[in-house]
């Protein structure tokens, strides 16, 4: 099948601009650098959108598929291909990355070359992860991606930067090398593969299963991040720059989801459903207990991190409960907190520029000098706690309903994030944006500006179509969950 | 018949080679003025240039012996050789200016250069223990005068007293083992010792005793724990241009002498010598990546991150079989690629009267010179086993094979040191991106270590983007070799 390899061109293409920007070299060139890299971020997300057009929506296996050799003593390939669990997320990371790029147009003055390489490199980088149909690729994508995480974090973050980068990346890559043993192990089970759709297919004794499960869970536990592994999220978040905060919350959360679905359930199905009492409570204590956390914060970039982790149990949630609404409702959820998580980062990065304060204590008020970003907001902040007509709604409630054909009182758990997440997100929102002024900066504050409207008002026009017509998103994803489910409903214990 | 023919000599050509011209050079350079020392450098490396078309163009991917088995020549040798020549070649680059500023740009330097070199080629294409102890002892004798180079530093005198004292007791240590070897099996030629053993002998506790001696003094020699002390203070208190060259081409020769050792005359061993290779190897990544956390002396922590990687590489031995050799070979080029840019680096950063000898003096690079930063940055990454960079495949082939080889427990061992191994090298990056420079001044290269270390540095990028050529060349050679 000679067809253009789109799924290259996506990891490939901002790789090579960000080597460009690089090349652009000190800040004397910052408007050159800051046009090179948005050059590249929007042929990126051009390159996506045929993935999307020309998707065949109707078959469970792998599309875009291109397979070439690439290290035969190990026998390692350039495997890529998306199934209609990934290939929304390819969507996803280079519609950000575009976001990101703009976000840091004015902000980011020292270093800009290098900045802006950092995301278009991470956005390739992300896009191989999801792309990846071989395990060491994967892998390979997987740790590279936290190079450029652990600088931006490093070189552009706040006061505690350094701190935050080592936390995150030291985390992380416990996490990444446990998996790397469990795919040697795989490696060696099927004879010689590194194939991922082969380890679908291998039978495997239970014992090994769930020491594979484990391995796995290390790694996508660390990132989801589930309860108790989610310690550096805050950090990270909160020192990270808007950009990083954006991306962390936006796509790289999704990463751990998305290894869920796509090694521990079909890898070590028996495992999973061993396990997956475990999972869920895991989930749920997130779910319930980060938001609690969430409500005392007073620092609202911290709020929104936690209230990523109450968000990122739902998934994790929906995807243990083995069904099509939990697993679609996990998908959903993910595809629209992206949206709404950076949104949400990037409203606070518009105060922060202005005032260089995060305290909710430092605003009220705010509404007063800035009306029409109080309407961006307040259409975030209800997104984000799960307002019906938005997409934060859709994902919620079909995992809720998921959880209800298993157990009535995992939905009931999982239905007080309605309320707890209403809680801190709308409580958060009325202290910021309502009230008289107190703080006589915010005095001083200008609306926004044509570009912050342009990126804002982007992200609002697709939370509102996801939530109002998701179809869209959730049919290219029916048949392959379908299967996955299929998948994960048979044992694979008869043939070990 | 002629007591030497052809036949023996053909194979041994580069040897003869550097032979004569150290020798040379030895000569020559009594009768050159200090300002011309350039013409000895120059010597050096076109023997050097030589070394590799002589070894090129004998390499026919088959073993030859020469002297009756004394001496070997097959692609293992070949390799490990034109990657010999490789680094002591650059090793001179890098440190070139260094030497020149302080005083030690001498043409003993050189000659001492070249007679080590020699005595690692022997212990590479060594046959017998006598050949291998010889190429051992010249290469050690070079290497101590080497250290102790700058007569008048005294840091430098001890660690070159240090350094042969414990290098003599190795030395001992190794020849004793030999000689249990000798009285059991009756041979001194290591195919002959494995043709005996593969039958086996009545005295397995003699032999076994006299395993214990070799494997001690083989540790000695690569610097894996528990004989690793002499490492950390010879690599700090040598002179940087000696750190390098001790942290790279005897890295290579070592590993020489285990394939012969080991591999070699002792496979039929196997299952005893690997069973200390594991405590050998698992001691070095623990102690040597935990330790390696305390120093605030970059030649230190590189020394301590060497001897994590010696256990590394020991990792690979112990599945006994081609497919993990080859991967320990693939781990020591990587490691050498990656230690010649790191310590190359650390002697960039130095200037007259300032040793650059401290973490701190990394601080800021990336505003000094941000592409020495971006290339110190791949070195760091690749040390620590991170994709894209030629490190991950060395660790990730090794892992492999000692997976393989069933030590399921040691490999989760070795991959929790590693990310302990990890927050060290993460520290320079840091440093170099995260903090601010005391000195804001550019670093200044000559344009050949400029060209050297980039080519250095994205060798190692581009090994990790396209493994496949090196790493079938090693399995190439050892499939052919052994």
């Amino acid at each position: 099948m000679a067809s253009t390899p789109w799924l290259s061109l996506v990891i490939w293409v901002p790789i090579l601009f960000g080597v460009l920007v690089l090349a652009t070299g000190s800040d004397r060139n910052a408007r050159l650098a800051r046009w090179v890299a948005l050059v590249g971020a929007v042929a990126g997300f051009l390159a996506s959108i045929p993935l999307y057009t020309q998707f065949n929506v109707q078959t469970a296996g792998m599309q875009f598929t291109e397979l070439h050799p690439w290290i035969e003593a190990l026998h390692v390939n350039y495997h890529l291909g998306v199934d209609g669990i990934s290939v929304l997320f390819i969507l996803l990371t280079s519609f950000t990355t575009v976001v990101v790029v703009a976000a840091g147009w004015k902000v980011i003055e020292k270093r800009v070359a290098q900045y802006m390489a950092a995301f278009l490199i991470m956005s390739g980088l992300m896009n191989g992860v999801f792309a990846s149909l071989d395990a060491i690729l994967f892998y390979v994508f997987w740790e590279a991606m936290l190079i450029p995480m652990f600088l931006v974090i490093g070189v552009w973050g706040g006061p505690n930067r350094v701190y935050a980068a080592v936390k995150f990346f030291l985390y992380t890559l416990l996490g990444s090398l446990l998996m790397l043993v469990a795919f040697i192990y795989l490696y060696q089970r099927s004879g010689g593969s590194f194939d991922i759709l082969d380890y679908q297919q291998l039978p495997l004794g239970l014992e090994a299963q769930v020491l594979i499960f484990l391995a796995f869970f290390m790694a996508f536990a660390v990132k989801v991040p589930m309860w108790p592994v989610h310690t550096w999220l805050p950090d990270a978040h909160v020192e990270a720059p808007t950009g990083g905060s954006v991306v962390l919350a936006a796509i790289m959360l999704k990463l751990g989801a998305y290894g869920f679905l796509r090694f521990c359930l079909p890898i070590a199905p028996d495992a999973s459903h061993l396990l997956s009492g475990f999972m869920i409570t895991l989930s749920l204590i997130a779910v319930v207990y980060i938001g609690l956390v969430a409500l005392v914060q007073g620092d609202m970039k911290k709020l929104i991190a936690y209230s990523s982790i109450s968000h990122m149990g739902f998934v994790t949630l929906g995807i243990f409960l083995f069904n099509r609404f939990g697993t679609e409702g996990a998908l959903v959820q993910m595809i629209s907190h992206g949206f709404v998580s950076g949104a949400l980062f990037l409203c606070v990065g518009v105060l922060y520029d202005r005032l260089h304060s995060r305290q909710i204590n430092d605003y009220g008020g705010v509404v007063n000098r800035m009306p029409l970003f109080a309407t961006l907001f307040m259409l975030f902040a209800m997104a984000n706690s799960g307002l019906p007509a938005t997409s934060g709604f859709v994902g919620e409630f079909m995992v809720i309903m998921g959880s209800m054909k298993v157990n009535f009182w995992y939905s009931a758990a999982a239905a007080t994030t309605l309320i707890f997440g209403a809680a801190y997100t709308l409580w958060m929102y009325k202290r910021v944006i309502f009230g008289k002024i107190t703080n006589p900066r915010v005095e001083g504050l200008s609306d926004l500006s044509t570009r912050e409207f342009l990126i804002l008002g982007s992200l609002a026009v697709v939370v509102l179509a996801m939530g109002v017509y998701p179809l869209p998103f959730t049919e290219v994803m029916h048949s392959s969950v379908a299967n996955l489910l299929s998948h994960v409903a048979q044992s694979k214990l008869k043939g070990a | 018949m002629s007591l030497v023919s052809w036949h023996d000599l053909a194979p041994m050509l580069p040897e003869i080679f550097v032979l004569c011209m150290g020798s040379l050079i030895l000569l020559v350079d009594a009768f050159i003025a200090d300002r011309h020392r350039f013409v000895t450098y120059a010597a050096t490396q076109l023997t050097l240039l030589g070394a590799v078309l002589l070894t090129a163009q004998g390499a026919h991917g088959e073993t030859v012996t020469g002297f009756h088995g004394l001496f070997i020549e097959d692609p293992v040798a070949d390799v490990l050789k034109l990657m010999l020549y490789v680094s002591i070649s650059a090793m001179l680059v890098y440190s070139k200016s260094y030497l020149q500023v302080r005083g030690l740009f001498r043409g003993e330097f050189f000659v001492l250069v070249l007679f080590a070199a020699l005595g690692m080629m022997i212990m590479i294409s060594a046959g017998n223990f006598l050949a291998l102890y010889l190429g051992l002892e010249l290469q050690a004798l070079c290497l101590y005068a080497l250290v102790a180079l700058s007569r008048d530093s005294a840091v430098a005198t001890e660690a070159a007293l240090k350094y042969f004292v414990l290098g003599a007791l190795a030395s001992g240590l190794l020849l004793y083992g030999m000689s249990m070897v000798y009285g059991v099996t009756g041979h001194l030629d290591l195919s002959g010792i494995a043709g005996v053993l593969a039958h086996g002998v009545k005295d397995h506790t003699v032999l076994v005793f006299g395993l214990v001696f070799l494997v001690a003094g083989l540790a000695f020699k690569l610097g894996v724990v528990p004989f690793h002390m002499w490492v950390p203070d010879v690599y700090q208190g040598a002179p940087t241009a000696m750190t390098l060259f001790i942290g790279t081409a005897p890295k290579i020769a070592a590993f020489g002498f285990v394939i012969r050792l080991l591999a070699g005359g002792l496979q039929p061993l196997a299952h005893d010598w690997s069973g200390m290779l594991v405590i050998l190897s698992v001691l070095s990544i623990a102690i040597g990546n935990i330790t390696a956390i305390a120093q605030s002396n970059i030649k230190r922590m590189l020394a301590y991150s060497t001897i994590s990687h010696m256990g590394f590489v020991l990792l690979g031995f112990l599945s006994g079989n081609l497919q993990g050799y080859g991967a320990a070979m693939f781990y020591v080029l990587v490691y050498v690629l990656m230690s010649l840019g790191a310590f190359g680096m650390v002697m960039l950063l130095s200037r007259q009267g300032f040793e650059a000898e401290h973490l701190d003096d990394f601080k800021g690079l990336n505003q000094r010179s941000p592409w020495y930063a971006f290339l110190m940055l791949i070195l760091m990454f690749s040390m620590a086993g991170i994709p894209p960079t030629a490190g991950f495949y060395a660790k990730l082939a090794v892992l492999s094979s000692a997976l393989d080889a069933g030590y399921v427990g040691l490999v989760v061992a070795a991959v929790l040191f590693s990310v302990v191994g990890a927050f060290y090298y993460l520290r320079i990056v840091k440093l170099m991106y995260f903090d601010a420079p005391s000195d804001p001044s550019a670093c200044r290269a000559h344009a050949d270590v400029g060209v050297l270390m980039s080519a250095n540095g994205l060798a190692v990028l581009a090994l990790g983007i396209l493994p496949q050529p090196l790493m079938a060349l090693c399995t190439y050679s050892i499939w052919h070799s052994l």
